[in-house]
């Protein structure tokens, strides 16, 4: 079997490893956001943050699926969900960090702020992201992502609508927001670090740097922080690892939870 | 806490009218709690028109709606009933008319 992780430098290698790294984003983020079905804040909530999650879940099958094919057909999208370990996981850090905030033991102790700020930051960063990816010349791409930019304004509108709110509320919701923000805006430096693979996958139209994504992002978050009396963060050189396969302790945890399932009982089907 | 304190804890009710498609009316979904009307349209989103059951939302405080009186049903409507002759249907149509 050849590990995409070691093929990587290569043309075909570089492909993959793209399409993987936004499968295991929406993946990810996607298995986050539903940790919180049931225990949302208000009812309405609850079934916006189930929506968004099968929103993404949706995205990271398309993508898997294509991921798959790319491989070869070795794997399909269950078992590279399924069957892969903490280190074959190739989504940004800031995705995998628990609900309750980054120095938070375990997805028990839920803070809605982190999960708003960290869904503003990301569906800014995934607005700008498939607008450009429209465009892939990797056709199946290209299709995935038009779809997927009209769900990632959705979550954006739903999560800016809350920062503006949470910012401009009552004391606690300002400070917990701003905390949030704080504590969450330095792993948005991986998304906009140099890396050999986006170039990879830029030099041939198939994907695009992170580095070239970051004016449109910031030109999406700024004005909704500006109008939301919370502070833009200062920036800091810190950079994540998770897309290298290099990740903060969170993942593990996060994994043992989705994947027991389908390792105790494989193949398993609704 | 007082009562009154708990119902202003409370957020307000809105009512919520879906359009199914182009040229029908808006029909009463259901209704939700919101802070205020914009958040109210977004969850109306999220929980009445997941399984693609509109393409236009209306929201309404429903402090804004008046209703009749379940008590005076009897003045209210019971008269109608027997005005038969309020139903196009009571009229016989010439065949010279054709449809109308």
């Amino acid at each position: 079997m050849t590990n995409p992780v070691q093929a990587g430098a290569a043309g075909s290698g570089a492909h993959l490893e793209y399409v993987l790294r936004l499968g295991d984003n929406a993946l990810i983020l996607g298995q986050r956001l539903a940790e919180w079905c049931g225990h949302g804040p208000i009812l309405e909530e609850d079934i916006a943050l189930a929506n968004i999650a099968l929103d993404l879940i949706g995205q990271a099958r398309l993508l898997l699926a294509h991921a798959a094919k790319l491989e070869g057909g070795i794997r399909d999208e269950d078992s590279l969900a399924y069957l892969r370990d903490a280190r074959e996981f190739r989504n940004f850090t800031m995705l995998e960090l628990p609900s309750g905030g980054v120095s938070s033991a375990g997805a028990m102790n839920p803070d809605y702020a982190i999960t708003i700020a960290r869904n503003f930051l990301f569906s800014a960063y995934q607005c700008a992201l498939w607008t450009r990816l429209a465009d892939s010349t990797d056709a199946q791409l290209a299709a995935i992502a038009a779809k997927s930019l009209k769900e990632a304004r959705y979550h954006f509108t739903h999560a800016a609508d809350w920062i503006v709110r949470f910012g401009d509320g009552t004391e606690e919701s300002h400070r917990r927001a701003q905390q949030a923000l704080d504590a969450l805006w330095p792993y948005a430096n991986e998304w906009f670090a140099e890396d050999r693979i986006e170039a990879a996958a830029s030099m041939q139209g198939i994907g695009v740097t992170g580095a070239s994504l970051r004016d449109a992002w910031l030109a999406a978050v700024a004005p909704v922080l500006a109008g939301s009396t919370l502070a833009r963060p200062r920036d800091s050189s810190f950079v994540s690892t998770g897309r290298a396969g290099l990740h903060s302790e969170h993942l593990e945890y996060l994994l043992a939870e989705m994947q027991s399932l389908h390792r105790a009982h494989p193949g398993a089907v609704w | 806490m007082t009562q009154t304190e708990m119902m202003q804890k409370e957020w307000p009710l809105f009512e919520v009218f879906i359009r199914s498609k182009q040229g029908l009316d808006h029909k009463h979904a259901g209704s939700l709690h919101a802070t205020d009307a914009k958040m109210a349209i977004r969850m109306a989103r999220d929980v009445y028109t997941r399984r693609q059951e509109g393409i236009s939302i209306w929201v309404v405080p429903s402090s804004a709606i008046t209703a009749s009186d379940p008590a005076d049903k009897a003045e209210m409507f019971d008269p109608m009933a027997d005005k038969i002759y309020r139903h196009p249907t009571f009229y016989e149509l010439p065949d010279e008319v054709g449809h109308m």
